[in-house]
């Protein structure tokens, strides 16, 4: 590019980060800022359905809504707890309602896609070495895996045993 | 965003995701699903109030509450700014989400430090 491109209406006030470069070369030309802007083809909002791995990974950030309705479901559940036995009641009946339990199952889905993609990923954010040697993705994955069937279980425990 | 901010939020992201990884499945499945249903026998509320008594399980739910919504914030934000491509509102975003979620866990740490009865 050369200095002629400085006729922009938007030139000076472009968030590029404080990206610089220099845009002229000859000596004692002005430097100009980057414009990342102007190489870039505009994207349609819907460029995640373009491409199946693209749905899947709109679709992975799409399961915290339902980690955080479920979040805000145990609050709730919680705080009945310390408003009496018919708050609590209530709220497990409201639970037990056709919307609800609807929204629970899709939710549960998403939360178990997940996990899934969670563990499936610990491997690549995760790098385990014993004595020098990088312990393999899979191991890493199975040591997940493990971990949640045994805290699943330590949980149900709790939950099943919790009336005796 | 705050170029120092930034690693902790990642890491509350990260530890939230592995919280909700974990233990949502086995939470979600009894508590949404199978006791409403009466697909298994229900805890009684009485077992559910003298569990909650003890300070472990209370940090427990703590950690089991406000560590995801971190995680939501952070995957939500950035499905907002690069899936409807809201650059322009970038600051707006981040502010609402990670508030949503302070507000959150300010709220678990109310309830649970209350919850007394």
């Amino acid at each position: 590019m050369n200095g002629d491109m400085s006729g922009g209406a938007g030139l000076h006030h472009v968030g590029d980060g404080g990206m610089t470069r220099r845009a002229g070369l000859q000596p004692g030309h002005a430097y100009m800022r980057y414009h990342p802007k102007w190489y870039r083809r505009r994207m349609s909002v819907w460029w995640w359905l373009q491409k199946g791995s693209y749905a899947q990974f709109v679709l992975r950030e799409l399961t915290s809504v339902a980690v955080a309705f479920f979040a805000f479901i145990f609050l709730w559940q919680v705080w009945a707890l310390g408003q009496g036995p018919q708050a609590y009641a209530h709220v497990v009946a409201r639970l037990g309602t056709p919307l609800a339990v609807v929204l629970s199952v899709v939710g549960f889905v998403l939360v178990l896609y997940h996990t899934v993609t969670w563990f499936n990923l610990a491997p690549a954010a995760m790098v385990v070495r014993v004595s020098g040697r990088r312990v393999p993705g899979w191991m890493v994955a199975a040591a997940n895996y493990a971990a949640w069937v045994l805290l699943s279980a330590v949980v149900a425990w709790f939950f099943l045993g919790a009336n005796q | 965003m705050n170029e120092r901010l930034t690693p902790f939020l990642w890491l509350l992201f990260s530890a939230g995701g592995t919280v909700a990884a974990l233990l949502f499945p086995v939470h979600v499945f009894l508590v949404a699903l199978a006791f409403p249903l009466g697909a298994l026998p229900a805890p009684s509320y009485e077992a559910l109030h003298g569990l909650v008594q003890h300070p472990l399980v209370r940090i427990y739910i703590f950690v089991l509450i406000s560590l995801p919504l971190f995680h939501w914030a952070h995957r939500f934000r950035y499905t907002l700014y690069d899936g409807l491509q809201l650059y322009h509102l970038t600051n707006l975003i981040a502010v609402l989400c990670y508030g949503a979620a302070l507000a959150g866990t300010a709220a678990t740490a109310y309830v649970l430090l209350t919850l007394t009865r």
